[in-house]
C-alpha cells in the first residue's frame, strides 16, 4: 500500500524573520473563487462609484491678466510654459507647475489675437489687431526654472507692421515660416518684415489658421464667410474650399491621423473631417449648447478639448458623438481659448474673465508619483470598469454629470429644437411627392459646397 | 514570493513573469459567457443557436474532459521501443497542459464568425487571443506555483483501499500528519456538531447540550470552550474565525472569539440549521416551522423571510458554486432559495421519504441527498436528473473538495470516489470507517485544504485521515491556513469591500452581466394556429354543458376564430398592394390627390 497525505510545514509558509516579505502561494483554480463574475461586476462598480468620489479636475486658476484672455499657445520643447495673450495686448509666459507669471511681453497697442511659438521653442510670434506681427525671445526653460524674480519684462526682438489687423497665427511644425490669418493668409519668414506670400480667396476675413503636423506645408483656414480653406505652401495656391452652413472658430488637426481635422463650429458642434474628402463630416461631435469658441487636439490624437461660449470645457473622443467629460466652475465665463498640455494630462483653458483655469485631463486620475502596486490596482478598475461599463448600473453612475442649471435647460431646450424640426421636415417629406425630398444624413447637411 | 523555495535566479524570475500574466488575466476578468451581452448591446442579433449548456457551463463535464487524456489502450498500442515513449512523453506533456489551459479557459469563446460589426469583431478576437494567454500562462505556471503534492491511497496487488484501517494509514504517514487523527471523547453534553473554517485552520464543535468550543488545528489547543447551559441545534462560524453564530433554544446568538455574546437574533426563532453565505455575509437559518431567514450580519438587516411550506425542514445546505441555500423536506422535497424570491427557485422531488442530508461538490454541479427511502442519490444539476443511486441510510452527507463523497449513519461512515480508470462518474467505495464503541455520527465534515474528514459524534468529536480529498494548493488571497493577524485584518476588508448584494444569488453565476436570450418571435402560420386552436383542453363543466356535441361546436368556434383572423390579414396585404399600385401608374403630380381622394 502507498499512502500520501497533504503535509504542510508551517516553516515553509510563513516568514521567517520579521523583516521578511509575506510568504504568498497562488493557485489560479476557478473552483476556489466562487461567483467570481459577481464580485468583479461588484467591483467594477465600486470602481465606478469611487471615480465619481474623486473627480476633481479643477487644479487652479492662474490670475494674473486684467483684460479677457484670447489665445494661448503651449512650447513644443518645454513642457510647463504656456503663453497667453489678453484683450488689452498683455502676453504672459506661466510656469503651469507653480501657475506664476514668468514673465511678460509688453509691446502691442490692442488685443493679441494669435500666438504661437517656433518649433525650437525659442522665439514666439504674437499677432494682434495693432496691425503688428512681433517676434519675441523665450526664455530658456532653466532660466524658468530659476526666475523667482517673477514678472521680468521681455523686449521684442522684430516688429512688423502691416495692413491689416490679424485674427490668428500659426507656426509650421518643422520650418522657419509661420502663417497670419487677416484679410488674407499672409506667410511669414522669421527674418523677413514683409510676408513672403499671400494667399486669397474671396473677400472676407480669415479668422484662424493652422499648420498641419505631418506635411509642413499644408495648412487650413477658417473665414468668417463660414468657409474652411486648405492652402499647399508648394504650389502657391489654394486646394480646397469647402463652405458651411455656419462660421468654422478653429480648426485642430489631429497629431497622431495628420490627414484628419476638426473644425470648432459656430452652431455649438464639432465636426471631423477627413482632408482629402471633404464631402462628408466623418463624426459630428454634440454637445456644447452655444457656438464653439476653440479645440486643441491631445498630442495622443485620441482626444480633443474644446471651450465654448456657453462657458464649459468639454473633453471629446476623436470619434465620439458626444463627449466624454465637461468641466464648468462657477466663475469661469465664456471660454476663448483651451489648450491641451504637452503630455496629455491637463488641460488650460482661458476665459473672459480673465483667467487661465489648469484642470486634468482624466477627472479623477490620482496626481503624483504612484507606487506600483497603487497603479496595478487603477489598472485592475479600469479594466473590471471598461468590461462591466454596459450594464445599466454602472453606465448610469460613468455617464452621470452634473450640469449648471442654464446649460441642462439649454441641453433640453436644443434637443426640443432638434425633435421639432426633424418632425416638421418628416411631415414635409410625407405630404411631398415621394424621392423629392431625399433624406440628408447630419454628416453631410451643415456642409453647403465643396469648391476644389 | 516564495522566496526560500526558488533560490534559482533563473527559475524566480520565471515564476514572477508568469505571475503578471496571470493577474493581468485576472485585471480583465473572466467573463468569457459576458461576451454575448455586448453583442447585444450594440444592436447585433446573435445569428448563431443560444448556446449548449456545456458552452454556459464553465466546467465541462468530466466525459468531455477525458478526451483529452490518452487512454490507456493507445499506450498499450505503441510497440515499446525507447524512441517512441520519448515521443509519447511529450505527447502526454502536451496533452496534460491541454487538460489543465481548458480549467483556466472558463469555457469557450463565443463564436466571432456570426459577428456581421467589424470593429466589435476585432475587439473581440484581441480579447479571445488574450484570454488564450493567460489560460496558457496559469496552465504552464502551474509548474511552479502549485507545489504540494495531493494526497493518495494506492492499493498494491489484491488489496482494497477500503480494507485499510486508520491505524494503518497513521502509521505509513509523516508525523506531522499523524496529529490530523484524533478522538476527542466529551461523553457529558453531546451530540456533537462541527463547522470548520474556510481555510481549514480553525474548527467549531457545538454539543448538543450547550458546549461549544473553538479549536486551533494546527497547534491542536482549544481557543475557546464555554457552556451556554442551553439546547445548541448547530452552530457556524461567520466571515471569519472571530465570530460565530450558534442556534440555540429559543434564539439564534452571535458570539466572539472569547465566548462573548454578541448579538441576539430573535427573528429567526428556534432554528434547526444554520449556514453563512460568506460572499454575501448573509447568515441563512431554518427554524421549527420551515421558515428560511436571511440576516446580513454587516447590517443587521433581516434580508428575506420566507416560509417554506413544504413540511417539517432540518436539512439546510449551501450550494459553495451560487450560494443558493438548499433546503431538504420531511415530504422528500429539496428546494433550492434565494434570499430575493419568495417562492422556491427549484422545487424537485428526490425522495419518498424526508430528506435526511444534502450535499453539493465545490464545482456546483452534482448534488447528493440521502433520504429515510434508504437511498443516496447523486443529482447532475444542470440537468436535475440522477446520475447514480446508491443503496443505504446517511444521516449526514458532505463533499470534499476534490470531490470525494462522504456519508454516514448510525456509526458507520463510508467515503466515496468517482472511478478515474472509466470515464464514468459513478461513486465506488473508497474508504469505511466505524466509530469505536458504537458512538452515533451526528455530522461529517472534509476540512478544506487537508487530507480529513472531521466527525461530530454522539460523544465528542474525531477526525480521521482520508488521503486525497482536500485541494492541496491554497491561495493565499482566497483561504489561508497561515493567516497573521495583520493578513487576516486586511482580508476584511477586502471582502467586505467585495461583498456581494443578496441579488446576485442565482441558479447560474456566470449570468451576470449578460442578457436575457431574446428569442426573435416567429410568425405563426396558419396551419399552426389552426392546430394548436383545436388542441385546447376544454375545461369540465357542470351538468350538460361538457356534452360531446357541445365540446366539439364550441371547437370548432375556436378554430374559425383564429381563421378569421388570418383572412383579415391577408386582405389588408391585398387592398395595399392594390392602392400603391394605382398610384404608381399615375403622373408623379397626381398621385398626392389620389391619397386625398381615398381617404
Amino acid at each position: 500500500m502507498r499512502v500520501k497525505v497533504i503535509s504542510r510545514s508551517a516553516d515553509e509558509f510563513t516568514r521567517e524573520r520579521s523583516n521578511d516579505l509575506q510568504r504568498v502561494s497562488r493557485n489560479y483554480d476557478p473552483n476556489l473563487r466562487t461567483q467570481e463574475k459577481a464580485v468583479e461586476y461588484v467591483r467594477a462598480l465600486n470602481a465606478a462609484k469611487l471615480d465619481k468620489v474623486f473627480a476633481r479636475p479643477f487644479i487652479g486658476a492662474m490670475d494674473g491678466h486684467i483684460d479677457a484672455i484670447s489665445c494661448m499657445a503651449k512650447n513644443p520643447s518645454h513642457l510647463k510654459g504656456v503663453f497667453s495673450g489678453s484683450m488689452d495686448g498683455d502676453i504672459r509666459l506661466w510656469d503651469i507647475a507653480s501657475r506664476k507669471t514668468v514673465c511678460q511681453y509688453p509691446g502691442h497697442q490692442g488685443a493679441v489675437r494669435g500666438l504661437t511659438v517656433s518649433t525650437d521653442g525659442r522665439v514666439l510670434v504674437s499677432c494682434g489687431t495693432d496691425c503688428t506681427v512681433r517676434l519675441w525671445r523665450v526664455p530658456l526653460s532653466s532660466g524658468i526654472e530659476s526666475s523667482d524674480s517673477s514678472d521680468s519684462s521681455e523686449k521684442s526682438i522684430a516688429s512688423y507692421v502691416w495692413k491689416n489687423a490679424f485674427w490668428g497665427v500659426d507656426h509650421q511644425w518643422e520650418g522657419n515660416h509661420f502663417a497670419t490669418a487677416g484679410a488674407q493668409v499672409d506667410i511669414w519668414d522669421h527674418n523677413r518684415s514683409q510676408p513672403i506670400n499671400s494667399f486669397e480667396w474671396g473677400n472676407d476675413t480669415v479668422i484662424s489658421v493652422r499648420f498641419n503636423p505631418g506635411q509642413p506645408d499644408i495648412l487650413a483656414t477658417s473665414g468668417s464667410d463660414r468657409s474652411i480653406t486648405i492652402y499647399d505652401l508648394r504650389t502657391s495656391s489654394p486646394a480646397r474650399k469647402l463652405i458651411m452652413r455656419t462660421k468654422t472658430n478653429s480648426i485642430a488637426w489631429n497629431p497622431m491621423e495628420p490627414m484628419n481635422f476638426t473644425a470648432a463650429n459656430e452652431n455649438c458642434n464639432c465636426y471631423s473631417f477627413d482632408a482629402r474628402k471633404l464631402e462628408e463630416a466623418k463624426c459630428v461631435h454634440k454637445d456644447h449648447v452655444s457656438a464653439v469658441m476653440d479645440i486643441d487636439y491631445s498630442p495622443t490624437g485620441r482626444e480633443f478639448v474644446t471651450g465654448s461660449y456657453d462657458r464649459t470645457v468639454r473633453i471629446f473622443q476623436y470619434n465620439g458623438g458626444h463627449s466624454r467629460e465637461i468641466y464648468h466652475t462657477k466663475r469661469m465665463q465664456r471660454v476663448f481659448c483651451v489648450k491641451f498640455s504637452g503630455d496629455a494630462s491637463y488641460v488650460i483653458s482661458g476665459s473672459d474673465d480673465t483667467n487661465l483655469r489648469l484642470w486634468k485631463a482624466k477627472a479623477s486620475e490620482q496626481l503624483g508619483v504612484i507606487l506600483p502596486r497603487e497603479r496595478k490596482k487603477h489598472e485592475y478598475m479600469e479594466a473590471v470598469k471598461n468590461r462591466y461599463k454596459h450594464l445599466p448600473e454602472v453606465k448610469r453612475i460613468l455617464r452621470h454629470r452634473h450640469l449648471p442649471k442654464p446649460i441642462y435647460k439649454a441641453g433640453l431646450l436644443r434637443r426640443t429644437m432638434a425633435d421639432a424640426e426633424k418632425r416638421k421636415e418628416d411631415r414635409r417629406r410625407a405630404h411631398s411627392a415621394p424621392g423629392s425630398m431625399p433624406r440628408k444624413s447630419v454628416r453631410k447637411n451643415r456642409i453647403i459646397q465643396e469648391i476644389e | 514570493m516564495q522566496k526560500g523555495r526558488h533560490r534559482s535566479l533563473g527559475r524566480t524570475t520565471a515564476v514572477v513573469t508568469q505571475h503578471q500574466i496571470v493577474t493581468h488575466r485576472a485585471a480583465i476578468g473572466f467573463q468569457k459567457r459576458s461576451r454575448l451581452s455586448v453583442f447585444k448591446f450594440k444592436g447585433h442579433p446573435l445569428s448563431t443557436a443560444p448556446p449548449s449548456p456545456a458552452h454556459q457551463n464553465p466546467f465541462r463535464p468530466p466525459a468531455a474532459a477525458a478526451a483529452f487524456t490518452p487512454t490507456p489502450s493507445r499506450r498499450t498500442q505503441n510497440p515499446p521501443t525507447l524512441t517512441v515513449c520519448s515521443n509519447m512523453e511529450i505527447q502526454d506533456f502536451s496533452d496534460d497542459i491541454d487538460v489543465k489551459v481548458k480549467k483556466y479557459q472558463r469555457g469557450e469563446g463565443a463564436d466571432l464568425e456570426a459577428l456581421k460589426d467589424k470593429k466589435l469583431k476585432g475587439q473581440l478576437a484581441n480579447r479571445e487571443e488574450l484570454f488564450k494567454k493567460s489560460a496558457n500562462a496559469a496552465a504552464k505556471a502551474e509548474k511552479w506555483l502549485m507545489q504540494t503534492e495531493s494526497g493518495l491511497l494506492e492499493p498494491e496487488g489484491i488489496e482494497k483501499t477500503w480494507r485499510f484501517s486508520q491505524q494503518s494509514i497513521v502509521q505509513e504517514v509523516d508525523v506531522a500528519s499523524r496529529k490530523n487523527q484524533f478522538d476527542i471523547v466529551l461523553p457529558d453534553l453531546g451530540p456533537y456538531t462541527i463547522d470548520y473554517i474556510s481555510s481549514g485552520r480553525y474548527m467549531l464543535t457545538a454539543g448538543r447540550k450547550g458546549h461549544l468550543a473553538i479549536m486551533d488545528l494546527h497547534t491542536l489547543k482549544p481557543v475557546k470552550d464555554f457552556q451556554v447551559r442551553e439546547t445548541v441545534r448547530d452552530a457556524v462560524f461567520l466571515h471569519n474565525e472571530l465570530f460565530f453564530a450558534a442556534a440555540q433554544k429559543k434564539y439564534t446568538y452571535i458570539y466572539n472569539r472569547a465566548g462573548t455574546e454578541l448579538h441576539c437574533l430573535k427573528e429567526h426563532g428556534a432554528v434547526r440549521k444554520l449556514q453563512f453565505l460568506k460572499n454575501h455575509f448573509l447568515l441563512s437559518s431554518i427554524n421549527k416551522s420551515g421558515h428560511l431567514h436571511y440576516q446580513d450580519i454587516t447590517t443587521g438587516q433581516i434580508v428575506g423571510n420566507y416560509r417554506t411550506a413544504l413540511g417539517r425542514s432540518d436539512v439546510l445546505q449551501l450550494n459553495p458554486y451560487n450560494s443558493v441555500v438548499t433546503s431538504g423536506h420531511s415530504g422528500g422535497t429539496v428546494s433550492m432559495w434565494k434570499p430575493t424570491t419568495s417562492t422556491p427557485l427549484v422545487k424537485m422531488l428526490c425522495h419518498r421519504g424526508p430528506v435526511t442530508a444534502i450535499a453539493f461538490h465545490p464545482n456546483g454541479h452534482l448534488m447528493a441527498t440521502a433520504g429515510m427511502d434508504k437511498k443516496i442519490k447523486i443529482w447532475d444539476l444542470r440537468t436535475y436528473k440522477t446520475l447514480q443511486t446508491l443503496p443505504g441510510h446517511a444521516k449526514t452527507l458532505s463533499f470534499s473538495q476534490k470531490g470525494l463523497l462522504a456519508a454516514s449513519t448510525g456509526s458507520f461512515t463510508q467515503i466515496l470516489q468517482t472511478s478515474d480508470s472509466e470515464n464514468s462518474q459513478n461513486y465506488n467505495r473508497y474508504m469505511i470507517h466505524t466509530m469505536a464503541k458504537g458512538y452515533q455520527i451526528n455530522k461529517i465534515l472534509f476540512r478544506p485544504y487537508e487530507d480529513v474528514l472531521g466527525i461530530g459524534h454522539s460523544s465528542g468529536f474525531s477526525s480521521i485521515i482520508v488521503p486525497g480529498s482536500g485541494e492541496p494548493n491554497f491561495d493565499s488571497w482566497v483561504a489561508n491556513p497561515f493567516e497573521t493577524v495583520k493578513e487576516r485584518r486586511e482580508k476584511e476588508v477586502r471582502v467586505l469591500l467585495d461583498k456581494l448584494p443578496p441579488e446576485s444569488v442565482m441558479l447560474d453565476p456566470t449570468k451576470v452581466g449578460t442578457l436575457r436570450d431574446v428569442k426573435r418571435r416567429e410568425k405563426r402560420t396558419k396551419a399552426a394556429a389552426v392546430a394548436a386552436a383545436k388542441n385546447v383542453a376544454v375545461k369540465k363543466k357542470t351538468k350538460g354543458r361538457s356534452k360531446p356535441s357541445k365540446v366539439a361546436r364550441k371547437k370548432q368556434e375556436g378554430v374559425e376564430k383564429v381563421k378569421r383572423a388570418f383572412v383579415e390579414d391577408e386582405e389588408g396585404v391585398k387592398k395595399k398592394q392594390k392602392r400603391i399600385v394605382e398610384v404608381s401608374e399615375l403622373p408623379v403630380a397626381l398621385q398626392p390627390f389620389v391619397t386625398k381622394k381615398g381617404k
